[in-house]
């Protein structure tokens, strides 16, 4: 298996993939390669990618910039392994912006873009059964968002609903 | 519900091209009422042999597996947010209660991470005494794997040799970092003590007592007619299924993918040791078992050079100079009143440069990387956790479909999870 290959390898094999893609590079602290793209085109680069070689998709999350606008900042990370090469890919969403989903390039990547839906509220369009992951069903709040507070908003309201629905079920005539 | 007809196929992969499935039991007989009847049963959250909280929603036609979903979150406790209000310094102890079996696996991913995004290089003898205990982690949830993984399926004494030696290596943690889990012995810029050398004698014990140990298990198990059954062509993945599902770790290197980060990416000076990258041939859960207990064996001999280096680098500073980011010793902390400022600007108010950095280890699941984004204050701006154990519940449906409910058992424990990590 090869070894990290220089990032100057990495830039130069993406700029040939991503030919006809507008795309700027970003300069990072761990000296990752790091590009940004359009949402409009992030579809088309990724695909290329993909094609380039980059078989596996190890992260794909978000960056809540709120005093920023656009807010979120989606982040996909992918690994060749065959290269021995990590890209890292980023887009500015503003709030109820979509993004394209990548499941069809991935297929792992579908566990990644429901937790970004659960705690970002980021929608990604074409994803086949886009629901939460981490958080409850019924809960309607996006944890990770920046104006979500830590303490949370209603943490027990489901659990109360729940208990309040049971006690009517076991006790109809109100005994309890 | 329409009847369809299975055919008789333990060992077939599942989906067949045509839409049916293979794999099955044979079909319930035409007088049998369950007949062309689906089940839907819950395993867990609460089930012994999902380790952990863990929920599968099942459709079962007979005993065969037509429709897995996993259901994760019942272990969510908002690790990543809780980053982003406690600051940088105090999410160590947080980092232990992600993959609970490893607590110093998690802590080093971390200070890793951390240390990238603030430039900050880690003195020799800190990585050494790092490459140690990471070794012995990964003994130890290894050692999990194969006893819970032995006792699903029926091997029930296995469980007891093992964790009698992943008591030994608890107690060497115990000895070496002051706390059998739950360690939060490593800091940004090395460790937080230096490790008490008359320890040593313990863990040399220790491995030379594994090897034996490991075999035993493996007469135990590799040529045994049940374990081989219960796990060969059980869960077969291909290399390309592999990489596109992102699994990594054991799981990828059971398909025969020699990837280990260690390897490919090294980190904390693990280029200059000296252990091979086991793999597999056919990438279904016996190759997964083969490749861990291999690695064990590898561990330990990366270990037993680790505590080479130990005393090649005995009194050097296993901790960087920076005070920045970097904690001052204890007994200075107490007597200087410069150190004691430090200290607490540290704890309180640690800021790392604005930026962004991402390291991964190889963990004992797979590749635990943290994604971390700073904006030059002291409130991170985000800690992203990659979990492997994410990665691979998201894999039970691809393995598990069209598969007896029986075979689950094996699946779930040969892909390795930890529910702390998975939810985080």
């Amino acid at each position: 298996m090869a070894g990290t290959s220089e990032p100057n390898a990495t830039v130069a094999r993406v700029d040939v993939a991503l030919q006809g893609i507008e795309h700027a590079w970003l300069a990072t602290r761990d000296g990752l390669a790091t590009l940004s793209v359009a949402v409009a085109q992030l579809g088309a680069a990724l695909a290329a990618l993909k094609g380039a070689g980059f078989e596996s998709a190890t992260l794909v999350t978000a960056v809540d910039r709120l005093p920023r606008a656009p807010r979120f900042e989606l982040v996909h990370q992918l690994h060749s392994l065959a290269h021995g090469a990590r890209v890292r890919v980023k887009c500015t969403l503003a709030e109820g912006q979509e993004a394209p989903t990548c499941t069809h390039l991935w297929p792992g990547a579908a566990f990644m873009e429901r937790e970004c839906f659960d705690l970002f509220g980021i929608v990604f369009a074409g994803h086949a059964g886009l629901k939460r992951l981490l958080m409850p069903e019924g809960y309607e709040h996006h944890p990770l968002r920046k104006d979500f507070p830590h303490h949370g908003i209603e943490p027990d309201r489901l659990y109360r609903e729940w208990d309040q629905q049971r006690r009517a079920d076991w006790h109809p005539e109100g005994a309890r | 519900m329409s009847t369809q007809v299975f055919e008789y196929a333990r060992g077939g992969s599942g989906r067949l091209a045509d839409g049916t499935w293979s794999g099955s039991s044979a079909p319930l007989d035409a007088d049998d009422p369950l007949h062309g009847e689906v089940m839907q049963l819950n395993m867990g959250p609460q089930h012994p042999a999902t380790h952990g909280v863990l929920r599968l929603a099942l459709e079962l036609d007979g005993e065969s597996m037509r429709k897995v979903e996993p259901d994760v979150g019942y272990l969510h406790r908002g690790k990543e947010k809780t980053c982003e209000s406690l600051g940088w310094a105090k999410f160590f102890p947080h980092t232990d209660r992600l993959d609970y079996v490893q607590p110093l696996l998690n802590n080093c991913a971390y200070a890793l991470a951390l240390e990238k995004l603030a430039g900050l290089a880690v003195p020799e003898r800190g990585q050494v005494i790092r490459v140690l205990l990471m070794e012995l982690s990964r003994i130890a949830a290894h050692l999990i794997y194969l006893g819970t993984t032995a006792i699903d399926l029926g091997a029930v004494s296995i469980f007891f040799s093992t964790f009698k030696e992943r008591e030994n290596i608890y107690t060497i943690l115990d000895a070496y970092t002051g706390h059998r889990m739950n360690n939060t012995y490593v800091r940004i810029g090395g460790v937080f003590a230096d490790v008490d050398e008359g320890v040593e004698g313990l863990v040399r014990a220790f491995l030379a007592r594994l090897p034996a140990e490991i075999d035993g298990w493996e007469r135990m198990l590799t040529g045994n007619r049940i374990w081989y059954d219960r796990n060969r062509n059980v869960g077969i993945l291909t290399r390309e299924q592999a990489l596109a599902w992102s699994l990594t770790g054991p799981n990828l290197r059971g398909t025969g993918v020699a990837h280990d980060l260690r390897k490919a990416e090294p980190y904390s000076g693990y280029e200059q040791y000296d252990f091979e990258v086991p793999v597999g041939t056919v990438g279904d859960c016996y190759d997964r078992y083969l490749v861990r207990v291999e690695e064990m064996r590898q561990s330990a001999r990366i270990a037993g050079q680790a505590l080479e280096r130990l005393r090649t680098t005995r009194g050097a500073e296993f901790l960087a100079e920076d005070r920045r980011y970097v904690l001052p010793p204890k007994d200075k902390v107490h007597t200087s009143m410069e150190e004691l400022i430090f200290q607490f600007k540290i704890v309180t108010d640690l800021r790392l440069p604005a930026g962004e950095a991402y390291h991964a280890v190889e963990s004992s699941k797979g590749e635990l990387g943290f994604y971390v984004v700073s904006d030059g204050t002291s409130a991170p701006v985000r800690c992203h956790i990659r979990a492997p154990g994410l990665m691979n519940v998201q894999a039970i449906p691809l393995l598990a479909e069209g598969r007896l409910l029986s075979d689950m058992v094996a699946l779930i424990g040969s892909l390795d999870f930890v529910m702390g990590e998975v939810d985080r």
